[in-house]
């Protein structure tokens, strides 16, 4: 039996360069496939939805008795992009090892680093891919600036069970100490920026409806403040707008046009049924198995329609029917149908819109019944 | 025939290559014709001591060779054929190697020890042999001091072969027994008690129960501590050992005798001859090993559950043992630094230093910093390269805050010397000494930085002058690059490695590689390293200048196919610089095609870069091919549908790094490569699919792959499934049985607390789950789906087993919970009322639903969404 060799590196650094190449390509790979299963689950479907609104009467009242908070929707200036789903970008943002920002449907619009905790590659290996934070943002094209509505994980800090008023709290404090406020530089490629938060009472509501702010602003969005944050739609967080807070109010078709009959995006189901993206989901009408049959739709597929002259029958706040004219499949961006308090909202804007006025009645209504003021989060 | 034997195995040491081959076919046919005959014959010459040595010893060589190979398949095959032979054949060889044990022919003596030990592998875990151990202790106590030695020799083998649980706890006594009792005092045949000492080193393993009795381990240890003192080199030597590897095996026994090994050790260290002064350093860097594991176990915040707890040894050896290893220190050896194989006190002291510098952090600054200061300028040149060797030594560990003040001072000095010492030794370790200093000090994350605007422009001259230097001094500014360039990561403007400063640094170390002499200290590979690093880092306007090197590289990759190479070390050398030269390539493709501005315009060098590549699969370099298999899956992501042009002439290699199952890293990195090339392509990998899963499926069935490479198989039978969607029916009935085959055996209950198979059963158990949910994924929205409800159940009750078992990792909670998502949402309502029947659509889901991981709970609520649409009807 020979002796045993003792012998240790000796003036070597622990790794080697081709084992940093090979870890890169796995981290990458993995990355990679992250990404993909993500845009096949359309992983941004649990994210808030921008684009629901409503205008039901039954939603006004819930209002002010349901404290709200108001966040003003911005967009991006259409001129760039050609679809205007793509310019709506609202987007999770991962400050962590991806460093990498998602667009709604799941697929990835920006992958860069920035100040937020753990979005540059430091050499600080403590906590490393664990401490991610997520954001709801929304890319402004304009001044390149992605302007945070929401805040759903800080540091690995999960802020999904906290109250709004919490989370708009805590964002606010939170994003300026990192320095993600900051104007760009190498380190940091895009700026943060907050969208103003107002509470919901007669001067908040001035200043959110009527305030300047340094994007194109699209909406306001009231929020519940006592809410968690719920992924998919929820009523505790809606969106309303009118011409003088939004150059989008009805919706324009792919080329930027507003179309003369308002469209809608439906799932068909397996039981051919014609449903919103809503949970429970809403249903708008039923297809046909020919119909289905004829032009090779599967179930899961979303189709666009143009809601007909005969509209839509509301029957105690319950939708009854809705005269559906088939258009044809939707874009491959779109990741969902559309929610019904969009379609609601959509089709009361093109009919009785509800106006700023009745906010500010249903404000003072709920101040005479002497609830306690709400809050208007003027979210920019 | 027994007379022919001896020719034979004569004839096959001849020198006579046509004689040799002749004797080699001869015993090839013998074997074929007769294997227990031939095998008899073999042992037969073995144990006859009339036979010349040279013959007994090869036939116990091809003996030893018939029973063991490194080669698994080939291993198990040899077992298989053992366990095959007739009883009265295996009794009569066994009987021929024990009597060998007795011959006086030391050569016999010592190969008879080693097969026995490789019959006993086979045998003792079976119980076929139940007798060997009485057998060989009865030996023991035999007057002829030789076969006392060979079979000590013998049990020690033994113990190195079998597994732990092949012996019984009483044999393992008497094993013991024996063996200490051959290293006592009382042995006074030298021989003797050095077979028993080596044969303790191999019982260690054996004596966790012995080791937990108080006056057997007392009695173990004093006889090791006594042998330490031994007045033959050989005995003390490995006396140490056994001192060495008890220090990482009982570790947490060894409280009480800790003082007096320190007496010994220092010893040792001071005045024993080399070879026993190593190994008493070597036995403080183990405990400095087992206390740096341990207190990163505990942690920051002592939450850890370490199960062993830290004594603090070192901490309490401190002031006696730092001067120690700094003494050693300056016994270095002229021309170490040049000689790949050099180890002596000076370097295994600073290594030692190295590592209690790690355990005890701060505490260590204060006791080398006088050392420093006292040495690092003196005229004798060991002392200069000691002081700076000690300063090296120390950077990892200590907090920054400590390290600053002394670091503050000495860079100047250090790069002076780098520049002006006469002496290459002092500047090869202060060249790594300032390696050192940027990879522990340098950084975006430390708050004083020690590099600035103001001494970088220096530092960096003075690095790139050195590297006209001898080759090694050469090679350490190199990896003091290396660390220099990975600090200024992400740093921005201010960052060096932009222009004009970059492409400066890029042409030195171009140069470097053309040295004549670069191939000597490893220069080549360190400069195209740094290179690499350099360009992995740097900043974004520095993009104009890096992409002017890929035509600089493509062109090095292509001289190295004109070359003309006849010698088998020429080929050798010129498929490293192959491998280089893919690597930074590689690089550059991640570097270049991940910034939108640069990618058009390098994906222009596409065509070229492919097609050296495939070039680089005509050598025989596993590297090589490894590198340029890395380079494509680079460039597959970074040219997406654009890289269906080069699917043609790539298939073949591709199908060939997925049969390379000898360089089982070939393949892993192949397996990874299609993953690349289904994100790309989409569906239009489907006319490369029928190949590509044939492929994956024999190597999941095949019990020569290595076990690492299956896990990433099953991931990558999900991207296959999610590009070509539907068009996975055909192969659903293949894959969907060895799935669940899989599946069902990594839920099985462990029945080792084996960390590495606890970790493999969940990378196996990931790559399972990845491939449900890419095909679960990729039928969605199809007519097809139907196809897959079949499996559902199955499915179903795999999460449901894995939501119980108790070792899943998170990683695996996170997957699990999205397959249940993925099923729910491609089988929809007609997955319904199975979903709502499994307990992991429901307890499970809670408990991820309120996880405090967060990508658990973002899996929890995608499924929680996938599910309630699935059973709202």
């Amino acid at each position: 039996m020979p002796p045993h060799d003792v012998r240790r590196s000796y003036k070597r650094p622990a790794i080697s360069d081709q084992d940093r190449r090979r870890a890169i390509s796995l981290r990458r790979q993995e990355e990679n496939r992250r990404d993909a299963q993500l845009h096949a689950r359309r992983l941004a479907s649990t994210l808030l939805s921008l684009e629901q609104a409503s205008s039901e009467p039954d939603d006004v009242e819930l209002v002010p008795e349901s404290e709200p908070d108001l966040h003003f929707q911005h967009e991006a200036a259409e001129t760039s992009s050609k679809d205007p789903l793509d310019v709506r970008q609202a987007s999770k943002l991962r400050g962590a090892d991806a460093r990498k920002c998602r667009q709604r449907n799941g697929s990835v619009l920006h992958h860069f680093p920035s100040a937020l905790p753990n979005g540059a590659r430091t050499r600080d290996a403590s906590g490393s891919g664990q401490s991610y934070s997520i954001l709801d943002c929304i890319f402004h094209e304009a001044d390149q600036t992605y302007y945070v509505i929401d805040m759903l994980c800080w540091k690995g800090y999960s802020l999904y069970d906290c109250t709004a008023e919490f989370r708009f709290f805590w964002l606010n404090s939170k994003l300026a100490e990192t320095g993600a406020c900051e104007p760009p530089s190498h380190y940091h490629k895009y700026r943060f920026s907050l969208v103003p938060i107002c509470t919901c009472d007669l001067s908040g509501l001035q200043v959110a409806y009527s305030g300047a702010v340094p994007y194109v602003k699209d909406g306001l969005l009231f929020y519940n403040k006592h809410a968690h944050y719920q992924p998919g739609n929820t009523p505790l967080a809606l969106v309303w707008k009118d011409e003088s807070c939004s150059q989008y109010v009805i919706d324009t078709d792919s080329k930027g046009q507003v179309p003369s009959q308002q469209q809608v995006v439906l799932e068909l189901q397996d039981d051919l049924k014609l449903v919103t993206s809503d949970d429970p989901p809403v249903v708008f009408g039923c297809s046909d198995l020919e119909f289905k049959e004829k032009l090779g739709l599967h179930s899961g597929n979303l189709l666009r329609f143009a809601i007909s002259d005969g509209g839509l029958s509301i029957v105690d706040g319950t939708l009854e029917k809705a005269d559906l004219h088939y258009l044809g499949k939707s874009n491959r961006a779109r990741a969902f149908a559309d929610s019904y308090s969009k379609v609601m909202f959509q089709y009361m804007v093109r009919h009785s819109p509800l106006r700023i006025e009745d906010i500010v009645a249903s404000i003072n209504l709920s101040i005479d019944e002497g609830n306690r003021p709400s809050d208007v989060e003027i979210v920019g | 025939m027994a007379m022919e034997v001896t020719q034979i195995l004569l004839n096959a040491q001849a020198v006579d290559s046509a004689v040799r081959k002749h004797a080699e076919e001869s015993l090839k046919q013998f074997q074929e014709q007769n294997l227990p005959s031939f095998l008899l014959s073999l042992a037969g010459e073995l144990a006859n001591d009339e036979k010349p040595a040279e013959s007994r010893t090869l036939a116990g060589l091809i003996l030893k060779n018939a029973l063991d190979a490194k080669e698994h398949g080939r291993k198990i095959e040899l077992v298989d054929r053992w366990l095959a032979l007739d009883q009265n054949s295996k009794a009569q060889i066994k009987a021929c190697l024990l009597r060998t044990l007795g011959s006086p022919v030391h050569e016999a003596r010592s190969t008879a020890s080693q097969v026995i030990a490789k019959v006993a592998g086979i045998e003792l875990p079976l119980k076929h042999w139940p007798e060997l151990i009485e057998t060989l202790l009865s030996n023991t106590h035999l007057v002829p001091a030789l076969a006392r030695q060979s079979t000590l020799e013998t049990l020690g083998y033994i113990c190195e072969e079998v597994s732990s649980e092949a012996i019984d706890q009483a044999q393992v006594n008497k094993i013991l027994t024996a063996v200490v009792q051959g290293m006592n005092t009382s042995e006074s045949n030298n021989d003797v008690r050095l077979a028993a000492t080596r044969a303790l080193y191999n019982a260690l393993g054996f004596a966790q129960a012995n080791f937990s009795n108080d006056m057997e381990r007392n009695f173990i240890m004093r006889v090791v501590c006594e042998n330490t003192l031994s007045p033959e080199l050989r005995i003390r030597q490995a006396a140490f050992e056994c001192l060495v590897a008890i220090s990482s095996t009982y570790y947490e026994k060894l409280a009480p005798y800790i003082q007096d090994i320190f007496n010994i050790t220092a010893k040792a260290i001071k005045e024993d001859e080399e070879p026993v002064a190593l190994q008493a350093i070597e036995f403080w860097s183990s405990i400095c090993d087992e206390e740096i594991d341990i207190l990163e176990e505990y942690g920051g915040d002592f939450t850890g559950d370490s199960e062993i707890p830290c004594f603090y040894f070192v901490k309490q050896a401190l002031p006696a043992l730092v001067p120690l290893l700094l003494e050693a220190l300056l016994k270095q050896e002229e021309d170490q630094d040049q000689d790949e194989g050099a180890w002596n006190i000076a370097m295994a002291g600073g290594t030692c230093l190295g590592l209690v510098a790690r355990t005890v952090c701060d505490d260590i600054v204060p006791l080398v910093v006088p050392f420093i200061e006292e040495n690092i300028g003196k005229p004798d040149w060991r002392q200069r390269e000691a002081a700076t060797y000690a300063f090296g030594s120390v950077l990892e560990g200590p907090s920054p805050d400590k390290l600053m003040p002394l670091v503050n001072v000495g860079l100047n000095f250090l790069l002076t010397a780098l520049r002006n010492d006469p002496n290459s030794h002092v500047k090869d370790t202060t060249a790594w000494t300032l390696g050192r200093i940027f990879e522990f000090l340098h950084g975006s994350t430390l708050d004083a930085p020690i590099i600035t605007i103001a001494n970088c422009q220096q530092i960096i001259s003075v690095l790139l002058e050195s590297m006209n230097d001898v080759p090694n001094v050469a090679e350490k500014a190199c990896g003091a690059l290396y660390f220099l360039a990975q600090g200024f990561e992400d740093v921005g403007p201010s960052s060096p490695l932009s222009p004009p400063l970059i492409h400066q640094i890029l042409q030195v170390l171009l140069n470097v590689t053309h040295r004549a002499d670069a191939g000597e200290s490893r220069l080549r590979t360190a400069a195209y390293e740094t290179l690499n690093e350099v360009v992995r880092c740097s900043t974004d306007d520095a993009a104009s200048i890096v992409i002017q090197l890929v035509p600089v590289i493509i062109d090095e990759l292509q001289k190295t196919f004109d070359a003309q190479n006849n010698s088998s070390e020429g080929r050798e050398k010129q498929n490293e610089l192959q491998g280089l030269l893919c690597g930074c390539l590689q690089v550059m493709i991640q570097k270049l095609g991940s910034s939108e501005p640069t990618k058009p315009q390098f994906l222009q060098y596409s065509d070229q870069m492919m097609t050296l590549f495939l070039r680089v699969f005509g050598s025989k370099s596993a590297t090589a091919h490894e590198e340029a298999m890395l380079a494509i899956g680079a460039l597959a992501y970074c040219a997406g549908p654009d890289f269906a042009k080069y699917m043609q002439e790539f298939y073949r290699f591709l199908e060939m790094g997925l049969q390379d199952f000898e360089d089982y890293q070939v393949c892993a990195i192949t397996v990874g490569v299609v993953g690349d090339l289904c994100r790309a392509l989409e569906g239009s990998i489907l006319p490369y699919c029928d190949g590509i899963m044939t492929q994956l499926l024999k190597n999941l069935s095949s019990n020569q792959l290595h076990r690492s490479v299956k896990p990433p198989i099953f991931s990558c039978c999900g991207d296959i499934a999610l590009a070509i969607g539907e068009n996975f029916e055909k192969y659903l009935v293949y894959t969907m049985p060895m799935l669940q085959g899989a599946a069902e055996l990594s839920v099985r209950p462990l029945s080792t607390d084996d960390d590495d198979m606890i970790e493999y059963t969940n990378t196996l158990r990931n790559g399972i789950l990845e491939a449900y949910s890419g095909i679960f994924q990729g039928f969605k929205g199809s007519s097809k789906t139907q196809l897959l409800i079949p499996y559902a159940p199955h499915v179903l009750q795999f999460l449901d087993s894995l939501y119980v078992t108790k070792d899943r990792d998170d990683a695996v909670t996170k997957t699990t919970i999205g397959v249940l998502g993925d099923l729910a949402d491609t089988l929809g309502v007609n997955a319904g009322p199975l979903i709502q029947q499994s307990v992991s659509s429901k307890d499970f889901l809670n408990e991820c639903l309120s996880s405090d991981d967060h990508l658990i709970k973002e899996s929890a609520e995608w499924a929680k969404l996938a599910i309630s649409r699935a059973i709202s009807f």
